[in-house]
């Protein structure tokens, strides 16, 4: 029944993108369907994965295993839990509605959609498979994989300054990740026997100074993509310069990554350099979120604005991170699934906005409210959900993080909430320049949102609501697993 | 073993040897040159196919070809490198108007004199074999005589060339003399009594002069970018890779066998040399603007990953250098054939020529993007899996400021490669679509390509074909 649905999930994007390659460059309304239904198609073997899965059950499911290079015992080892299968669920709704709201993007450079659909695909296969995989080598291979079609997304299709962005996250992301490459080796080398399999490492002995160097190595890696305070200047420039479905993309499940590192290999591998390394982290996340919700508060783009709202909204996810208990890692968990929905419909937004007026200026707009009514509507509903209104999924998520927080140190916890009111003032005041006050009279002609517009972003809604109302529904999935890993950390520190 | 039992282990090199006489004479009665270069493809093919494993060491000669699993995979080497530089030469336009047939010649007469050194465990044959090897790359980087750069370039060559011979001509002299013999082992044994113990030393410093000549590694670099710019593509394309390739598996034969037991002395030697190769190569290429330029220095930073493997010099370090050594070959050889073919029709070899690539030739520009990739050692292409070796037998190893260095390097090598990945598809196009390359081209990339994706993805499957 659930045999290979992993491997179906991971290799359908790729089989689709070596597709697409063999349709002729000039049918590109091919090229698109195609795109669109291999992504569809992923979201459809997700849910059928939601269903196979045994929500109430720890542990790794539908795991799939075989040898591939026996001589470092590397395997093909893929397999879900709680804290993967959310972001998988996460990765497919992404890729399809990035999907959808490429159509019309990818036309800016005439004639190169086969190349765009084509990375795009391949980067859903990198996404997956670094979600799904269990094999520290075979983790590192996708999470490499992600990097380049990133590189050319933004590169080829990006703004003015897209080289240069371009290149400032691959060589970030690369730098990070060949200490993590020397970190998994260093794993590689101390378990007895010599093995990359996550289900064998956890639970084996390190000595707490090896944990602590190891930690340090895979904290480059995912800190640089999260990120975190000191590494996030990549992300401001590859947010802004990239198109919209790559934004979309890039802040709905790439950031995810880093943070899902944390949760899937650091935590569980090193479980006393965690509890070592844990006030770092609350700094860190604290840092992050009170700095990023005032360089928010600081921007006059609309994107660079968003895109920093990120750093704060990924600081709750590191403070649930460093809370170590029940409530924490909820909120972390539930805060990387919100963020990706939230954040990834308000850089649609702002490609709504943009396409028409080829302008990010938040000061140029004004009175939009009554010229784009329905626009209106949506972009105060993904406004409100991001500052944290009671009733959508992103209050849940940031309550949980910080009653979890409030239990490690009240002071981190108290200095947080700073970052909930930057996020109420940056978003209104964002609100106020582009909805309220005197219409510009050059933006005088615009149209309302687009029926296809609106379909990419009614199912985020539709998730932001149901959480927000009932986030059992994503929570039950999370549960079991988290207690699990907690369980696993708390055995090791006795 | 004597000579006539010797002579059934030795019909590859045999035939190899009359291939190149055969050839020779055939380039006097016929006036299609081509012919003759599909001759010498012929006679590598047919090498290629009469090897046959040694079941045990062979000390074929009495001792002087000494054929064992080591030099097995090395002949395989160097035939795969002589063949595919044969097969992206035959299009090779500026060879039409000189003694194409002698080229080739002297290609087979390369072939039998890598294969010799691969298999010297003596150091009267290697200095010979290694002399072989350089008179020969000096004719060929110097073939194009009226070209003033290809000349400027083989007098570099041999006057650096020599000099280093010469030095390591020297410590052998002295180890000569310590032991009395010329045989690598009985040499080994006779270094283990301490009161020699300087002049070994000595004497393996000496051969780092000499080999780290070949294999391009600082300080010993320096004629690399200027030969490189200068010789025939193709032969750049070759010097790149066998050479530098045999001139590793001398290196790890003297080490292993001679100065086995000094490890502790000169393994630091070659940590900082490794480090000093792979950080002026990388941070020298960054500069370029010429891609035979950019691709020497490229390749000397390559080197200085490969001596990662022979620092550490644990088994998996060993493997590691043979691992990378073929990843290596496969990946430059498929680099240059882009380069070749992008200079056939833009008849430049600076990297403007590469603007828009993508869409002048997207295949082109595709390929070397792999290849460019799998050098950065990007997964899952082949390069991955070399640097991964390297990696795994420096953290193996303890080696752990040597695989910090190498990461860092990495990201250097990564901002550079993605140069000219960035002009082949971010930049507009300066020119026409290119015509599709010659059917030689065509089969010399997708056997490179196949097989540096194929190593990649299965790597398993042919690190049990070369490592047992």
């Amino acid at each position: 029944m659930t045999s290979h649905i992993l491997s179906w999930i991971v290799f359908t994007p790729l089989i689709g993108a070596f597709s697409v390659l063999f349709v002729p460059k000039s049918a590109t309304r091919w090229i698109k369907w195609i795109a669109l239904a291999v992504t569809g198609i992923v979201t459809a073997l997700t849910c059928c994965a939601l269903t196979f899965f045994q929500s109430a059950q720890a542990g790794f499911q539908m795991v799939e295993r075989a040898s591939w290079i026996p001589q470092f015992g590397v395997q093909y080892l893929l397999g879900v839990d709680g804290i993967s299968l959310p972001m998988v669920f996460l990765t497919a709704i992404i890729s399809l509605i990035a999907c959808l709201a490429s159509f019309p993007h990818a036309c800016g450079k005439e004639g190169r959609e086969k190349e765009y659909y084509f990375l795009y695909l391949l980067l859903e296969t990198g996404m997956m498979g670094t979600f799904l995989a269990l094999d520290l080598f075979l983790f590192y291979v996708f999470w490499e994989v992600v990097l380049v079609p990133m590189y050319f997304l933004i590169g080829i299709w990006g703004g003015p300054r897209r080289e240069y962005a371009a290149i400032k996250f691959f060589l970030y992301t690369l730098a990070g990740s060949l200490f993590m490459l020397l970190g998994i080796l260093a794993v590689y080398f101390a378990a007895v026997p010599h093995t990359f399999d996550m289900t064998q490492l956890v639970g084996m002995p390190r000595g707490l100074f090896f944990q602590q160097i190891v930690f340090m190595a895979f904290f480059l890696g995912f800190a640089i993509k999260v990120p975190i305070f000191p590494f996030h200047t990549w992300l401001p420039d590859a947010h802004v310069e990239a198109p919209t479905p790559i934004s979309v993309i890039l802040a709905g499940v790439l950031l995810k990554m880093g943070t899902y590192g944390f949760f899937r290999f650091s935590y569980p591998l090193f479980p006393e350099a965690t509890y070592w390394f844990r006030p770092a982290m609350a700094v860190l996340a604290v840092v992050g979120i009170v700095y990023g919700g005032f360089v928010a508060l600081a921007q006059t783009d609309f994107k660079k604005m968003v895109a920093y709202s990120s750093v704060s909204h990924m600081g709750f996810v590191l403070l649930g991170l460093a809370a170590l208990n029940a409530n924490g890692f909820r909120g972390a968990m539930l805060q990387m699934f919100t963020h990706g929905t939230i954040t990834g419909g308000l850089f649609l937004l702002v490609g709504v906005l943009y396409d028409r007026t080829h302008s990010r200026d938040l000061n140029g707009f004004g009175g939009l409210g009554a010229k784009m009514p329905n626009y209106a509507g949506f972009l105060t509903f993904f406004a409100l959900a991001s500052l944290g209104l009671p009733g959508l999924s992103g209050f849940i998520s940031e309550f949980l993080a910080l009653l979890g927080s409030y239990q490690y140190s009240k002071v981190a916890t108290g200095v947080s909430t700073i970052g909930i009111i930057l996020a109420a003032t940056y978003l209104l005041y964002m609100i106020q320049r582009v909805l309220l006050g005197k219409l510009n009279l050059k933006w005088a002609h615009l149209t309302d949102i687009k029926t296809q517009e609106v379909l990419t972003l009614v199912p985020l809604m539709v998730l932001i609501l149901g959480i927000g109302v009932y986030p059992r529904i994503i929570l039950d999935y999370m549960v079991p697993t988290l207690d699990g890993l907690l369980k696993t950390l708390e055995g090791a520190i006795r | 073993m004597n000579t006539v039992e010797s002579l059934k282990y030795f019909i590859p090199e045999l035939i190899l040897l009359g291939g190149a006489f055969a050839v020779l004479t055939l380039d006097f009665f016929t006036k299609q040159k081509k012919l003759v270069g599909k001759f010498s493809l012929l006679v590598i093919v047919v090498a290629l196919g009469l090897i046959e494993t040694p079941a045990q060491p062979l000390p074929l000669f009495f001792g002087l070809f000494h054929l064992d699993a080591f030099a097995h995979f090395f002949r395989y080497l160097a035939l795969g490198a002589v063949g595919v530089t044969i097969l992206i030469s035959l299009g090779y336009s500026p060879l039409e108007k000189r003694y194409a047939g002698e080229f080739y010649g002297l290609f087979l007469f390369m072939a039998f004199a890598l294969i010799l050194v691969a298999a010297a465990n003596n150091l009267l044959m290697i200095f010979l074999a290694i002399e072989f090897v350089s008179l020969l790359s000096y004719l060929l980087v110097g073939f194009l005589k009226n070209d003033p750069k290809s000349k400027e370039a083989a007098v570099k060559y041999l006057l650096f060339g020599s000099v280093c011979s010469g030095i390591m001509l020297y410590g052998m002299s002295l180890l000569y003399g310590t032991a009395g013999s010329l045989e690598l082992p009985v040499i080994g044994n006779a270094l283990f009594y301490a009161p020699f113990k300087p002049l070994a030393i000595t004497a393996v410093l000496f051969f780092f002069v000499g080999l780290g000549f070949k294999i391009s590694m600082a300080p010993f670099h320096m004629w690399a970018p200027d030969v490189y710019e200068g010789a025939p593509t193709p032969v750049t394309a070759f010097l790149s890779v066998a050479p530098k390739a045999l001139g590793f598996a001398v290196f790890m034969r003297v080490l292993a066998t001679a100065f086995g037991h000094l490890t502790d002395v000169w393994s630091p030697v070659l940590v900082i040399l490794s480090i000093l190769t792979m950080t002026i190569g990388n941070i020298t290429a960054v500069s370029q603007s010429n891609i035979k330029r950019f691709l020497a220095y490229s390749s000397i930073a390559q080197a200085g990953y490969i001596l990662m493997g022979l620092a550490v010099f644990s088994l998996l370090g060993r493997d590691a250098v043979l691992i990378y050594l073929l990843v290596y070959l496969l990946t430059n050889l498929g680099a240059f054939t882009v380069v070749l073919f992008v200079e056939g029709e833009t008849q430049s070899d600076s990297l403007d020529a590469y603007a828009g690539l993508s869409q002048r030739s997207p295949v082109a520009a595709a390929m070397l993007t792999v290849f460019l990739l799998s050098l950065a050692g990007l997964p899952p292409l082949a390069g991955f899996i070399g640097k991964y070796y390297v990696f795994a037998a420096a953290i193996g190893g303890k080696f752990i400021m040597l695989a910090i260095f190498a990461a860092i390097n990495s990201v250097i090598a990564a901002y550079y490669y993605f140069r000219i990945i960035r002009l082949m598809y971010l930049a507009p196009a300066t020119g026409p679509a290119f015509l599709s390359p010659s059917k030689t081209l065509t089969a010399a990339l997708w056997v490179l390509f196949l097989s540096v994706l194929a190593l990649g993805v299965f790597p398993g499957f042919f690190i049990t074909r070369i490592l047992g």
